[in-house]
C-alpha cells in the first residue's frame, strides 16, 4: 500500500447488499479464516491470549456488501463455520470502509465505535481481548498515516 | 520562551509504544499485565519481555519510559505491588508513577535512586500535599487531577519544586481520581480494587430496533439512537431519569482538549503534558501524538504566533469520546 493512501469513509449502494445477501456466504468465511491462520503461522497473534478464543463462535457482518462470515477457533486453528446453530459469542457489524480503515490502522476501533460506525455485540470481554490482540500485532510494515494539514 | 513541556503519551501495547516514540512523544507511560495498574483490561499491557523490548526501543531513541503502578495494594496481596515496583526498577524504567503512600514509602526506601512520580490517582490537588510527598518520599513529579483551574495549577507550580504534569488530551470521567467507587457500586469492582473501571465482563451492548442499550451488570446506563454518538459504559457517563427528566446527570461523554490554551500552560511552567488512553489502539496514539507534537513545536516560534490549526482540531475531534471536546476545569470560573 502506498504510504499516503487514505481509505475514505464510504458506503456501497444498497443494491450491492441486496445482491450480496442472496449469494453464498462461504467464500467470505473461507477468506477471513485463511487470513487469520496466516497470521497465526507468522506467530503474529500472542499465544497467551489465544486460549480465550477456544470454541467461541464469531460473526463478522459487512453491512454494505451483505457479506456475513462465521468462524471459530479450535485446536490452534481458525475454522469457518458454515451451518450456524446458535447466536455467536461475539459479533462485529460495519460497512466495508470501516473494516478497511481498521485493518490499515487508519482509524481507532473506539473512534469508530463512538461514531457508531462499528457495532460490537455479544461477550464484551471477548471483544476486548480480540481488539487488544489485533492492536498488539506488529504487522511487518505499517502503512504510514498522512500528517494532518498536509 | 519557557522550556517546552514533555509530551507524555499512552501505550497499551508494543506497537502503541513504538508509534508514540516515532511520532514525537518525549516519554511513554505503560503498565504491567495485571491489577497493579488502572488499565487492567483483557489483552492489554506489557509482559516483562515486551516491556523490555519497549524500554530498549524508547531509550535507543532518547525517550523516557514511565511505568504506572497506580492502583492501591489489596489486603493480603501487598507483595504483588512490591514485586511490581522491584520489576520496574530491574527493567530500567525512567520513573515509576505511584498513587499509594505505602508504596511510595516502600519504593523510596528500597530503591532510593529510582525516580518517583505521584500519580493522578494519588489525588493531590494542593502544593501542601505535593510537598509532603516530596519531603517524605522524594517524588520528582506530580500529575495533577483534572479538577483545577489554570490559575490554581499556576499557584501549585509557584509553591513547589516538584515538576508538575497535567492532562492535555483524552476522555474525561467524573474525575474523582483515586477516590471513585462508582464502578464498584454497579459491579463490585473499580479501578482502585481490580485496576479497571466498568470491567468488560459486566458490560453488555444490546442492539434493539433503532437503538443500542448499554448495561453495566444489568443496570441500564444509556440508550443511544442509531445516529447518536456512543461513549464508554461507565456510570458517570450514563443518562438517568432524575425527577422525570432523562439526562447526563453526572458527566457527559466528552474529551479534554487543551490546544486552545497550550501557550498559557507552557507559560506557567508545566513540565509535562499527558495524553490519556492506554486502552486505545496504536492508531489513536499515532493521531494524538503527532497532533500535540505539531502544536508544541509550533510554540517554539513564540506564543504570539501560535494559532490552533483546524486540521489539528479535526484530528482530535474525530477520536474524542462523544465527538465532544472541552477545556474541562482549566477555564472554569470556580475558586
Amino acid at each position: 500500500m502506498s504510504p499516503h493512501f487514505v481509505i475514505p469513509r464510504f458506503r456501497l449502494p444498497a443494491l450491492i447488499a441486496e445482491i450480496g445477501h442472496k449469494l453464498p456466504q462461504w467464500p467470505h468465511s473461507l477468506a477471513l479464516v485463511t487470513a487469520l491462520n496466516a497470521a497465526l503461522k507468522l506467530k503474529l497473534l500472542p499465544e497467551s491470549e489465544l486460549g480465550a478464543l477456544e470454541d467461541k463462535l464469531f460473526r463478522v457482518s459487512v453491512l454494505d456488501t451483505g457479506g456475513v462470515a462465521h468462524y471459530t477457533f479450535r485446536n490452534g486453528l481458525f475454522r469457518p463455520v458454515f451451518s450456524v446453530q446458535r447466536e455467536p459469542d461475539l459479533a462485529f457489524a460495519a460497512n466495508l470502509s470501516a473494516y478497511l480503515q481498521l485493518l490499515a490502522r487508519q482509524e481507532d476501533p473506539d473512534t469508530l465505535f463512538f461514531n457508531r460506525e462499528l457495532e460490537i455485540t455479544g461477550d464484551t470481554e471477548l471483544g476486548l481481548i480480540v481488539k487488544n490482540m489485533l492492536d498488539a500485532v506488529e504487522w511487518p510494515t505499517l502503512p504510514r498515516l498522512p500528517l494532518p494539514g498536509n | 520562551m519557557p522550556q517546552l513541556p514533555d509530551l507524555v503519551c499512552p501505550a497499551g501495547s508494543l506497537p502503541a509504544l513504538k508509534t508514540a516514540v516515532d511520532n514525537g512523544a518525549d516519554a511513554v507511560y505503560l503498565g504491567f499485565k495485571n491489577d497493579t495498574n488502572a488499565r487492567n483490561f483483557a489483552g492489554l499491557n506489557f509482559d516483562p519481555k515486551t516491556m523490555g523490548d519497549g524500554v530498549r526501543y524508547a531509550h535507543a531513541r532518547g525517550r523516557e519510559v514511565l511505568l504506572a503502578i497506580n492502583t492501591f495494594p489489596q489486603a493480603g496481596r501487598v507483595g504483588d505491588w512490591h514485586k511490581a515496583v522491584d520489576a520496574a526498577v530491574d527493567l530500567g524504567v525512567d520513573a515509576i508513577i505511584l498513587a499509594d503512600v505505602g508504596l511510595l514509602d516502600y519504593a523510596s526506601r528500597r530503591h532510593p535512586q529510582q525516580r518517583l512520580h505521584l500519580s493522578v490517582q494519588g489525588s493531590a490537588t494542593s502544593y501542601e500535599a505535593i510537598n509532603f510527598c516530596r519531603r517524605e518520599f522524594g517524588i520528582r513529579r506530580a500529575v495533577l487531577p483534572r479538577v483545577l483551574t489554570l490559575a490554581q495549577v499556576e499557584n501549585v507550580i509557584r509553591n513547589t519544586d516538584v515538576e508538575i504534569e497535567v492532562f492535555g488530551f483524552g476522555s474525561l470521567c467524573v474525575m474523582n481520581e483515586g477516590r471513585c467507587w462508582l464502578s464498584s457500586y454497579a459491579c463490585g469492582e473499580s479501578p482502585n480494587t481490580v485496576g479497571a473501571c466498568s470491567p468488560a465482563k459486566y458490560v453488555k451492548w444490546d442492539k434493539q430496533p433503532g437503538a443500542m442499550e448499554t448495561r453495566l451488570n444489568g443496570i441500564l446506563i444509556d440508550r443511544f439512537g442509531d445516529s447518536e454518538p456512543a461513549g464508554y459504559p461507565t456510570l458517570c457517563k450514563g443518562r438517568f431519569d432524575v425527577r422525570g427528566e432523562t439526562y447526563y446527570a453526572l458527566e457527559e461523554p466528552t474529551s479534554l482538549n487543551v490546544l486552545e490554551i497550550l501557550p498559557e500552560i507552557v507559560k506557567i511552567g508545566v513540565r509535562a503534558i499527558k495524553v490519556e488512553g492506554r486502552q486505545r489502539s496504536p492508531t489513536y496514539v499515532t493521531q494524538v501524538t503527532r497532533t500535540l507534537r505539531a502544536a508544541l513545536d509550533a510554540l517554539r516560534d513564540g506564543a504570539e504566533r501560535y494559532h490552533v490549526k483546524p486540521a489539528w482540531q479535526a484530528e482530535l475531534a474525530k477520536v474524542s469520546e462523544g465527538n465532544q471536546a472541552t477545556l474541562g476545569a482549566y477555564n472554569r470560573p470556580w475558586r
